[in-house]
């Protein structure tokens, strides 16, 4: 498997310490990413006087006072919700209009495919939440501007692009001939891609989904530029960051850490497949 | 009953043309093998049948139905797939009983014909297992048992057995000859190997660059090859061809020996004759031997005629060392003749 | 096989959604930044870069993403190294690797400024060994170098994941036997890595560049959290004249040069790491 394994057993000695380097420099990256994170989680259990205090310990005196403070200030569980709503709405939108663009690239070939595929790809080159700016004007237009589907529909298509490629590989992997099995077994195409597709892609699709509601939870320009009364988490932060208590900054920061924790765990069996093959 | 009639059937990729024009009717209950290398358009006529490539013309009719409209699932078709395409998230008992339940039939008439098709194929001890716990062998078995199931009027099978290694092949080979016969359905079975197709085959039809070459009874095509390709296709070693040159009128010169042919007006055709057809003796065709190949009852001699290759299988009773002169006679009733320029047979 | 339409009816949704929120939007910021007042005028690019805070912002964007991204690349290729050797733990120490992939940049602000804050955890560290009397204004208006570093350090931390994941994905596709050969010609570790991973791993690396980069110069929140107005950058710009200064032409303006600077990034490194067809796995 490894290089190091590989190498004669006549230098047990280096081999051994070639191990050691490898577990050492393992422990360091992993401290390196752990610790900032231990840190922030720290100050988001400690009490509001605590985190102003100097100074500091570094273990958290579980004093839910911060967490409390941040639940109960003036807008928060609105952000949250708008947060949560915004998500699932790029989540549907997303998978909707991605999976099945996705689904057509891998089965068929059609004149349009390589431009189509071309402007997929081509959304990778542009900063794309930049996209709000000219929007905005757009979406006061339409009734749109502050609504969450608005800012939804913004954030799609920096998801959408993700969804249609992990989806493309993930039906590629698929095997064609499972869906002419069902084919020639009695099933329409419609039968085909329920009975057996769906089944075999579902935890897939499942995780490109989490990926987008991810991406749009964490999403902060096109939030702030987007909402005004209907703010979401990232937008209230970022525009209270200037007034807002030490305290509170924290415990909202912990409160977008902690379910983007859950969401990489959830999706990481496919992390490695969904990005490898999504960015060739 | 279930005759398949392909009629003028060609197939267009783009400006590729994989099928020239096919004609090919397979009778009710006959046993068809395709036999071509890879790229011949074996698979691609198999796919048309299928319903799973539309042809760019002609028609396919099953049972005496149009059916070259009409999607896979209403054509009477089973298929078997090179990769067996066992649906992975199904058991073996709910891979059996997909097709049957899609016809909607009824529990007991799905458990009935489950259990059976699994007793035919030997497989009833696995039908709680999923995909992935089975071997390539199972897998295979599996895959012919959920088309069995079906009771189709026709099975369609593309390469199944090219997955498998050597020694399994040859018992599955035998398994599914027997297991077909009983079920009286119309076979297509696209294969690339000749013995496979040889030993299950009623008819073969040998496929070359989108074209059937020959279509007859395995021993019609190894005897009485229609043309070149097909004599040098099947067979192992293949069949020699040397230039003959015209000295008469239906009289023609192969390596130093005159022999009685086809009257034609061309001045130089080709000899063909497969290795086992020649004898060591005082007459016949004049050969140095290059290298000697002991085999146990046979050995196989490879000599230089007229410049070229010449494969001779010969008694291992013959003392040949390389080097050697030979004369090797052919005999007369397997000699064939082949045009240079169409390579078909004269 | 059957109704030749069944592709485009599928794709038909997704192409419609780009062209109305993906392509239209770039042609209206186009539009705008070259427009006051329905008349064309270059005027919004003059009051772009006749701001005293323009090359600021500017040169800090650049140097920010020539300092962060080289940084990042050799870190993501350490860890992505690192990870295809170990044999035990594989999954944990790619799953911890990655964490940084799922947090938000405001997150990354905020993580590292409880670190770098006044009355921070660095600060604690530093008085605790007695290297400081009273606690250190890192992130204050005077101390640009100190802000730079942690807009560094906390620009690394976050985005070096994504480079990682996409190494990693990369180094699979290598096959093992490649390896095995160069070792049986008596190549060293070093060597292979050089001679064979690197070479092969070009197309990803390709790919890791290119996004990172871009990603680079969309740095915003991260600033904003640490730096506050202390440090523009042009992400920063662009957000302070859509929002404080109410101008959205000059802000289309900051926004086409994002852009502009962006696509011509990705032609440069398709074009500089191109690998002929031939030679890819």
């Amino acid at each position: 498997m490894s290089a190091v394994a590989e190498m004669p057993i006549a230098a047990p000695a280096a081999r051994k310490a070639g191990n050691w380097l490898l577990v050492a420099t393992v422990i360091l990256l992993s401290v390196w990413v752990l610790l900032p994170i231990y840190l922030l989680m720290v100050n988001a259990l400690s009490s509001p006087e605590e985190v102003t205090a100097f100074p500091k310990r570094f273990f958290p005196s579980f004093d839910f006072g911060s967490l409390s403070f941040f639940i109960n200030f003036a807008g928060v569980g609105r952000a949250l919700w708008n947060s949560v709503l915004v998500a699932t709405l790029t989540m549907i939108l997303s998978i909707g209009f991605g999976a099945p663009a996705g689904y057509a690239l891998s089965r068929f070939d059609f004149p349009g495919k390589g431009t189509f595929r071309f402007l997929v790809l081509m959304t990778r080159a542009f900063p794309l939440p930049l996209l709000a700016l000219p929007l905005a004007v757009m979406f006061i237009r339409t009734g749109l501007d502050d609504t969450a589907i608005g800012l939804a529909l913004v954030h799609t298509t920096l998801a959408l692009p993700f969804a249609v490629l992990i989806t493309f590989s993930l039906f590629s992997g698929i095997p064609v001939e499972l869906e002419e099995a069902a084919w020639t077994l009695g099933c329409t195409r419609l039968q085909a891609f329920r009975k057996v597709i769906l089944p075999l892609a579902l935890p897939g699709i499942a995780a490109s989904a989490v990926f987008a509601f991810t991406i749009s939870w964490n999403e902060v320009f096109a939030a702030a530029v987007l909402t005004i009364e209907n703010r979401t988490l990232t937008a209230f932060l970022l525009q209270s960051l200037g007034e807002s208590p030490l305290y509170l900054k924290f415990a909202g920061g912990a409160a977008l850490v902690i379910p983007a924790l859950i969401f990489i765990f959830a999706v990481r069996k496919y992390l490695f497949a969904m990005w490898g093959i999504a960015n060739r | 009953m279930a005759e398949i009639a392909i009629k003028q059937v060609a197939k267009r990729f783009g400006g590729f043309t994989a099928l020239h024009s096919i004609d090919l009717t397979i009778a009710d209950q006959e046993f068809m093998v395709l036999l071509g290398a890879s790229g011949c358009g074996k698979t691609t006529l198999l796919r048309i049948v299928a319903g799973l490539e539309t042809p760019s013309q002609g028609e396919v009719w099953i049972g005496g139905r149009r059916v070259d409209h009409l999607p896979p699932r209403d054509r009477g078709i089973a298929m078997v797939f090179q990769n067996y395409a066992v649906f992975p998230h199904l058991t073996v008992f709910e891979n059996i009983a997909f097709g049957l339940r899609m016809k909607k039939l009824p529990q007991q008439e799905v458990e009935r014909r489950v259990t059976r098709t699994a007793e035919l194929m030997h497989i009833e001890q696995l039908l709680k297992r999923y995909s992935g716990q089975l071997s390539g062998g199972q897998r295979q078995r599996v895959a012919v048992a959920r088309a069995l199931a079906m009771e189709p009027d026709v099975i369609l099978m593309d390469e199944p057995l090219s997955n498998l290694d050597a020694l399994l092949r040859l018992e599955m080979r035998a398994e599914l000859k027997g297991v077909l016969a009983a079920s009286k359905t119309t076979t297509i079975y696209v294969t690339h190997d000749q013995v496979e197709a040889m030993s299950l085959a009623d008819r073969i039809a040998v496929m070359h660059q989108g074209r059937i070459v020959q279509a007859a009874s395995p021993v019609e095509v190894y005897r009485n090859p229609a043309a070149r390709f097909v004599g040098s296709f099947i067979g192992n070693p293949p069949m020699n061809c040397i230039p003959a040159t015209k000295t008469g009128n239906g009289s023609w010169t192969v390596a130093g020996l005159t022999l009685p042919g086809p009257k034609s007006d061309k001045h130089r055709i080709e000899f063909a004759i497969r290795p086992e057809d020649v004898d060591a003796g005082d007459e016949g065709l004049h050969a140095t031997v290059r290298v000697v190949e002991p085999l146990g009852p046979h050995t196989l001699v490879t000599c230089d005629v007229e410049g070229g290759l010449f494969r001779a299988i010969l008694e291992s009773s013959a003392a040949i060392a390389v080097g050697d002169h030979l004369r090797l006679a052919p005999k007369a009733d397997r000699i064939r003749w082949f045009d240079p320029e169409t390579t078909n047979a004269l | 096989m059957h109704g030749k339409a069944l592709p485009y009816l599928l794709l038909m949704p997704a192409t419609l959604f780009l062209c109305v929120f993906f392509l239209y939007p770039f042609a209206l910021v186009a539009f705008e930044a070259f427009t006051r007042d329905g008349g064309f005028t270059l005027d919004n690019f003059r009051t772009m870069t006749g701001n005293w805070k323009f090359p600021v912002a500017f040169w800090n964007t650049i140097l920010l993403a020539a300092i962060v991204v080289p940084i990042q690349l050799v870190m993501a290729l350490l860890m992505a190294t690192v990870v295809s050797r170990l044999e035990t733990g594989r999954g944990a120490a790619l799953y911890i690797f990655a964490i940084p992939l799922g947090i938000s940049d405001l997150a990354a602000g905020l993580i590292w400024l409880a670190i770098f804050d006044q009355s921070g955890f660095l600060n604690t560290l530093l008085s605790n060994l007695g290297l400081v009397d009273r606690p250190v204004m890192f992130l204050g208006y005077q101390s640009k170098l100190t802000i730079f570093v942690a807009v560094v350090l906390a620009e690394i931390w976050r985005a070096t994941a994504i480079m990682m994941v996409i190494l990693v994905a990369g180094i699979g596709l290598i096959p093992r036997e490649y390896h095995e050969a160069a070792e049986v010609f008596g190549a060293s570790p070093w060597k292979r890595f050089v001679k064979i991973t690197l070479p092969l791993l070009r197309p990803s690396l390709q790919t890791a560049i290119i996004l990172r980069v871009i990603l680079a110069f969309e740095v915003f929140a991260v600033v904003a959290a640490l730096g506050g107005t202390n440090f523009p950058v042009l992400m920063g710009e662009t957000y302070n004249w859509q929002f404080s200064l109410q101008d959205r032409n000059v802000a289309a303006a900051f926004a086409l040069l994002i852009l502009a600077i962006s696509v011509g990034l990705t032609l440069f490194f398709l074009r500089v790491l191109r690998v002929p067809k031939e030679a890819r796995i």
